[in-house]
């Protein structure tokens, strides 16, 4: 699994790549492998206002359906729409053309609450095979 | 009166195909001009259609006509039946869904006259038996479950948990304050969190705790005069009882909220405790699963709502009720009911076979269901827990639930393990559910499995497990012996085909 060195992790497996403060929030290379092969994602209408660990969609796998949570404070400023026709983009690429949401944050200091890529790599070695 | 389009191009493409490997449809089957009956010459005066249908109501033409023969027609539906599985041909032991053996006492009672030929909208005269037959079935599932009052009105699982639902919502209504949430474990059956919010409720989830049960503490924490009510499975969906189901009950009384059980794993204590001593105050009961009646394809289902004291001025009208002279009556005075539920008196034909099941049981016979339906499983979960990873050690009762990790080293998953089962001709357990388990393999034998059905389960479960080792391609690449063989279901349900072309 890879991990990429410049981007904060939540508990529930959503990743936050920070540009200036607008964050781009997707699954974790972890959590597409667990879900499997995804085939639908739900998400949220351009405008909307997420608190922290607010429903930010849903995502779809041959297994079963999952919550996706915000992991930060804000507007939702795009979504990726090509995941409405190419949900595979989470399984083949989840940290680049299987983005989901951005989101302008309330408080950049919000990500500083997250996990690290070690301290996310760490976590899932003890989440893995409950 | 239709006039047949020409399709040369389907024509010969039938024609030129090979011998099918599969089935195919029955438009696939078509061939032009065939038809499954055929009409004496007229002998009345020829009207045209168009005297007879106004122009919005008529077509010149059929698309795709589909056009066979009878025997086309039976040969084609015979070649499919041999190709379903089903539990009339073995086990069948889909975790969570309780496919046991459908007693054929149930069919015949269900097809006498008076009941099979009755209609629902027959003056209340006319169908004493009938409205007879729903007030015995009430009072025996009152005594089953302990409820003081039941509903027979729910068809379907979903159904009765909304039912429910709705009717707590009404009474906190009634009472001032409707609350805003529904507590439901991580463990729960996946149509609790959807039923609660149809009924517009938010969801809190709890966190199961180590055992697979509810963490009292964190149930203490969580309930405030927000929360409606706690929705819990017992036993839940890892097959485990909840033991502190009395305590958990008083926590949720004291804040004013209300305890909802789903029922749908009552085969596993049926006869031998009742929700109602447990302090439940809804409880449902899937006729289609613990009380035998056809489901999963084979019928509609029926599920019967039990509540407490407090709950039965709410209750879906019409109830039936017995006058002082001993005739029967449907009651539709309550004036602080629900309302209907469901269209008459729910799924009738289900109803009956229902209660033949429980008479021809009796008490002592139903008592015997939840202990053997408990000891198969556990007989499966002994014979198999060295192979295969058991994620909670608590005791099962009527389903026990293992997971892939063993298995996964060798790259080989539930779903793997899963396709191959049906090369040993077995119907695979539920996979990948309950969700808090990864790679879960949830396997519910019921009652109704004698032991050498359970043996050759518990044969080829052992054997994959060796393949799995010795072998991880082979059962990698299952199933090899089915008319198909591995399906690509992440294309299906990303690019479904929805409907036949030619």
């Amino acid at each position: 699994m890879t991990t990429p060195e410049d981007s904060r992790y939540a508990k529930s497996h959503e990743y936050v790549h920070m540009e200036g403060d607008i964050g781009t929030i997707g699954i974790t290379d972890y959590a597409q492998k667990e879900l499997g092969d995804v085939v639908f994602v739900e998400l949220p209408q351009v405008g909307a206002q997420l608190e922290l660990g607010d429903e930010l969609g849903s995502i779809e796998s041959v297994k079963a359906v999952s919550e996706l949570f915000s992991p930060v404070t804000g507007e939702v400023i795009e979504v990726n729409e090509a995941l409405a026709d190419k949900p595979e983009l989470v399984n083949t690429d989840p940290y680049g053309d299987g983005w989901m949401v951005r989101i302008r944050l309330a408080a950049r200091d919000e990500v500083d609450e997250l996990m690290s890529a070690e301290e996310y790599e760490d976590y899932t070695k003890h989440e893995s095979g409950s | 009166m239709s006039t047949i389009i020409e399709k040369p191009e389907a024509a010969a493409k039938l024609a030129a195909a090979p011998a099918f490997n599969r089935e195919g449809l029955i438009f696939e089957h078509s061939k032009k001009g065939r038809r499954g009956y055929s009409l004496p010459a007229l002998d009345v005066p020829r009207r045209e259609l168009s005297d007879l249908l106004p122009a919005e109501l008529r077509r010149d033409t059929i698309d795709d006509e589909c056009e066979v023969s009878e025997v086309d027609v039976i040969r084609h539906f015979t070649r499919l039946s041999k190709l379903n599985v089903s539990i009339d041909a073995g086990l069948y032991p889909l975790g969570s869904c309780t496919m046991k053996h459908n007693p054929r006492i149930n069919e015949e009672i269900a097809r006498i006259g008076g009941f099979a030929q009755s209609h629902p909208m027959q003056p209340e005269d006319q169908v004493q038996g009938n409205l007879e037959l729903l007030w015995n079935l009430e009072q025996s599932l009152k005594e089953i479950l302990g409820m003081p009052r039941v509903t027979l009105q729910p068809v379907a699982g979903a159904h009765r948990e909304l039912t429910g639902i709705l009717m707590i919502h009404k009474a906190l209504a009634t009472g001032g304050n409707a609350r805003k949430y529904i507590l439901i474990p991580d463990s729960a059956h996946g149509t609790n969190p959807a039923s609660a919010n149809f009924a517009g409720y938010g969801i809190r989830e709890l966190k199961s705790n180590s055992r697979g049960t509810l963490d009292l503490d964190l149930l203490e924490k969580q309930v405030d005069e927000d929360v409606a009510a706690l929705m819990i499975t017992v036993p839940n969906t890892l097959g485990v009882f909840e033991d502190q189901i009395t305590a958990i009950a008083g926590i949720l009384h004291r804040k004013g909220a209300y305890l909802y059980c789903d029922g749908a794993n009552l085969n596993s204590f049926v006869g031998i405790a009742r929700p109602g001593d447990m302090g439940i105050d809804v409880i449902h009961s899937n006729l289609h699963k613990t009380f035998s009646t056809p489901h999963g394809g084979g019928g509609p289902g029926a599920g019967p709502v039990g509540v407490s004291e407090r709950l039965i001025p709410f209750l879906p009208t019409p109830t039936i009720e017995k006058g002082d002279d001993g005739s029967f009556f449907l009651d539709y005075n309550h004036a602080a009911s629900i309302g209907r539920v469901r269209a008459f008196n729910g799924n009738f034909g289900v109803l009956v076979r229902a209660l033949t099941y429980m008479r021809s049981m009796g008490p002592t016979g139903l008592r015997r269901v939840a202990q053997l339906a408990v000891l198969n499983a556990n007989y499966i979960r002994a014979r198999l827990k060295a192979a295969y990873h058991l994620p909670y050690d608590a005791p099962s009762l009527h389903e026990v639930v293992f997971s892939d990790r063993n298995q996964t080293s060798r790259d080989v998953h539930t779903l793997d393990i899963a396709k191959r089962l049906m090369d040993y001709g077995f119907h695979p357990p539920t996979i990948y559910f309950p969700l808090i388990v990864a790679g879960a393999l949830m396997i519910e034998p019921t009652e109704t499995e004698p032991k050498e059905e359970l043996d050759a389960f518990c044969d080829a479960m052992l054997a994959i497990a060796t393949e799995c080792e010795e072998r991880p391609e082979l059962v990698r690449s299952a199933p090899h012996t089915t008319p198909v063989r591995r399906l690509d279901e992440a294309r299906a349900a990303r690019q479904p085909i929805l409907r036949w072309k030619p």
